[in-house]
């Protein structure tokens, strides 16, 4: 028998059996949307995370002093001594890089801020003017640090909201002095509610110039080096030239830690996209429940039309063109569930992107590959059963009238 | 052509032994007409069923055109059966969602023949059976008469050498079932075998052999 034919026979016999076509279809077309309506939302949350990751900045490199064992650890999560301080003259060196776009070096200590009578213990920030394009923090009013050489400082500070409310009462800060310890600062901005940063609430910080920071704590010693790298792809072009120029510096050791915020980016992703392959696979399960129901309806088929397949083995059918056209006919109603199930799932999708504009739902292009795969390869394996109990009817038996 | 020789065929109905056929010695020549008749139950479809290819008897030896058939298996008596023989059925046996001419061409396509090769042997059948007019009618919307004249077209469509027709007139009015042997006997003038089994016996005096059977045995022979 030729393809075309068994192809054309199967299709009569599709569109001869209408009820049962649509059963077939439905069971296989809910599998297969559900299959890529729920793997899109898992990818949805997937692709949120990684974008919300992005506008952070993600091509941040954070240099810490030590060596951590923990490498991909959390900035802040530092295992391991300090055998040398890291210092400003290391982070200006590192400007050699072409890799690196900007770099903040960072003191972190916590100071008695007061004004007139009042006053606060607040975390207190050393950096430079570039620390706000690497965070990619927002002035409320006024300026951030003013650029320039970060081993001279001018007595000017930038302050959250909180603190510039708290302190102030109502009054403008702005142009404002206040006290660190011993030091008299001039608020020459205060930042926008922006929530947390670096794991601080940026309502509640002073930062100051690194100088000043440094003279502050009577310390040398740099907390971080924040590196913001040229693009994506020159993350780990960033990330070996600080090791190599940093060990240069401290004499052929590596002393330091280096973390990009890629990797737990990375990590981020790895675990949705394993939850979104395995809510697809529980999805999938449903493609199974409808291959047990091709299956049944298959096999009342066999006896409704024993007459049909007697009289084509008496006519000449050989037992693989009956197996064969049941074949056929599952990969049909698979093909054609699979088809609605994408349109539906499809559908779905887009009424879920109403519902949550910010979410980017789309099915993962191995869900929409997979589905209708999972769904054929189910309806073959389920009519194999149904199948062979046709090529095997004795067609004496099937034609007679008992 | 056709030569059975001590064939059996016993049916098990529980604990019972059924011998629907007992030592049966037969020969059939080419384009011989041939009537089987005989009381209910005698083993008549049996008969046909054995020479048709569709049954294999118990024991016994069956040669078809010279060449031994009993230890054939299921496909290779599929593709004899497809060569060889056209059967016509009692009840007509017509697929009910194809149309009269897919009908007629059904067994040419699980042969394999070509499309177009189809085509022609199809338009030939339709204007030999006076079909043209009904070709794209579904069996619900045919006659008894017409539905069997599209199974003795569909029989023979694949040229067969053996016409086996198992009460063909017996679904059929008395005059129906005339227009009916009508047919079936030109196709026999065409040169084929036929095989009739019929509980008329005005139309089994029409054959030029009369076989009789009696509980599983052959018991009669008539011939001119
Ligand atoms: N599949 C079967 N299983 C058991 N017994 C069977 C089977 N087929 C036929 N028989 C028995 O074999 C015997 C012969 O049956 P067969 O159908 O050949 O008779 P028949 O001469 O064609 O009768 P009728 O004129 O009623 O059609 C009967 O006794 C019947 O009951
Ligand atoms: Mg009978």
């Amino acid at each position: 028998m030729r393809l075309a034919d068994t192809l054309g026979f199967a299709w009569q016999v599709v569109r001869g059996y209408r009820a049962r076509t649509l059963l077939i279809l439905l069971a296989m077309g809910i599998g297969v949307a559900a299959v890529v309506a729920v793997s899109s939302i898992g990818e949805g949350a997937r692709l949120y995370v990684v974008n919300q990751f992005g506008s952070l900045g993600t091509h941040l490199v954070v240099v810490l002093p030590g060596r951590s064992e923990t490498a991909g650890a959390m900035p802040g999560v530092l295992i391991g001594k300090t055998p040398r301080d890291l210092t400003i003259e290391d982070a200006l060196a590192l400007k050699r890089s072409p890799a690196i776009r900007r770099l903040a070096p960072l003191i972190v200590g916590a100071g008695d801020v007061r004004v007139g009578a009042r006053n606060r213990e607040t975390p207190v920030l050393g950096s430079t003017s570039e620390l706000m394009d690497i965070r990619h923090m927002a002035m409320a009013q006024g300026q951030f640090l003013p650029p320039g050489d970060p081993r001279h400082s001018q007595p000017v500070c930038v302050v959250g909201a909180k603190v510039a409310t708290e302190l102030f009462a109502g009054r403008s800060a702005l142009g404002e002095w206040l006290r660190v310890g011993d030091r008299r600062f001039r608020v020459v901005g205060i930042l926008a509610t922006q929530g947390e940063s670096l794991g601080f609430n940026t309502d509640e910080i002073v930062i100051v110039p690194l100088a000043a920071a440094q003279a502050l704590f009577n310390t040398e010693a740099l907390f971080r080096i924040l590196v913001e790298a040229k693009s994506r792809e020159q993350i780990a072009i960033a990330q070996s030239d600080i090791e190599e120029i940093l060990r240069e510096r401290h004499e052929g050791k590596r002393e330091v830690t280096v973390i990009t915020q890629d990797a737990v980016l990375a990590t981020f992703d790895r675990i949705l996209r394993a939850l979104t392959l395995a809510v697809g696979g529980l999805a999938a399960i449903s493609l199974a429940v409808a291959g047990i129901l091709i299956m049944n309806v298959m096999l009342i088929s066999v006896t409704q039309r024993r007459h049909e397949i007697g009289l084509l083995k008496a006519l000449g059918a050989t037992g693989a063109n009956i197996r064969l056209m049941f074949f056929t006919e599952a990969v049909l109603l698979a093909l054609g569930g699979a088809l609605l199930g994408l349109a539906v799932g499809k559908l779905g999708q887009l009424f879920i992107g109403q519902l949550f504009p910010s979410i980017p739902f789309t099915a993962p292009w191995w869900a929409v590959i997979a589905a209708p795969l999972t769904a054929i390869g189910t309806a073959v394996l389920f009519s194999v059963a149904p199948a062979r109990r046709a090529a095997r009817l004795d067609p004496v038996r099937a034609l007679s009238k008992r | 052509m056709i030569r059975l020789s001590g064939i059996e065929r016993v049916f098990r109905v529980g604990e019972e032994e059924v011998h629907a056929l007992r030592g049966i010695e037969l020969e059939i020549a080419r384009g011989e007409y041939l009537s089987l008749m005989g009381p209910s139950g005698s083993g008549k479809s049996t008969l046909l069923n054995v020479i048709g290819l569709l049954d294999r008897p118990n024991a016994g030896r069956y040669e078809l055109d010279g060449r031994d058939v009993t230890g054939l298996d299921d496909d290779e008596l599929s593709r004899a059966r497809r060569e060889k023989m056209g059967f016509v059925f009692q009840f007509f046996h017509l697929v009910a969602r194809l149309t009269a001419a897919q009908n007629i061409e059904l067994p040419m396509v699980l042969a394999g023949i070509e499309p177009g090769e189809r085509k022609q042997r199809l338009a030939r059948l339709l204007s030999a059976y006076g079909l043209e007019a009904r070709a794209h009618h579904r069996p619900d919307q045919l006659s008894g008469g017409q539905c069997q004249r599209v199974a003795i077209a569909r029989a023979m469509s694949m040229g067969p050498s053996v016409i086996l027709a198992d009460e063909p007139t017996g679904n059929l009015d008395r005059h129906t079932g005339q227009e009916v042997m009508a047919v079936l006997e030109r196709v026999h003038h065409g040169g084929g075998s036929l095989v009739l089994v019929t509980h008329d016996p005005e139309i089994g005096a029409r054959a030029q052999r009369r076989l009789r059977m009696v509980d599983g045995a052959i018991v009669g022979d008539e011939r001119g």
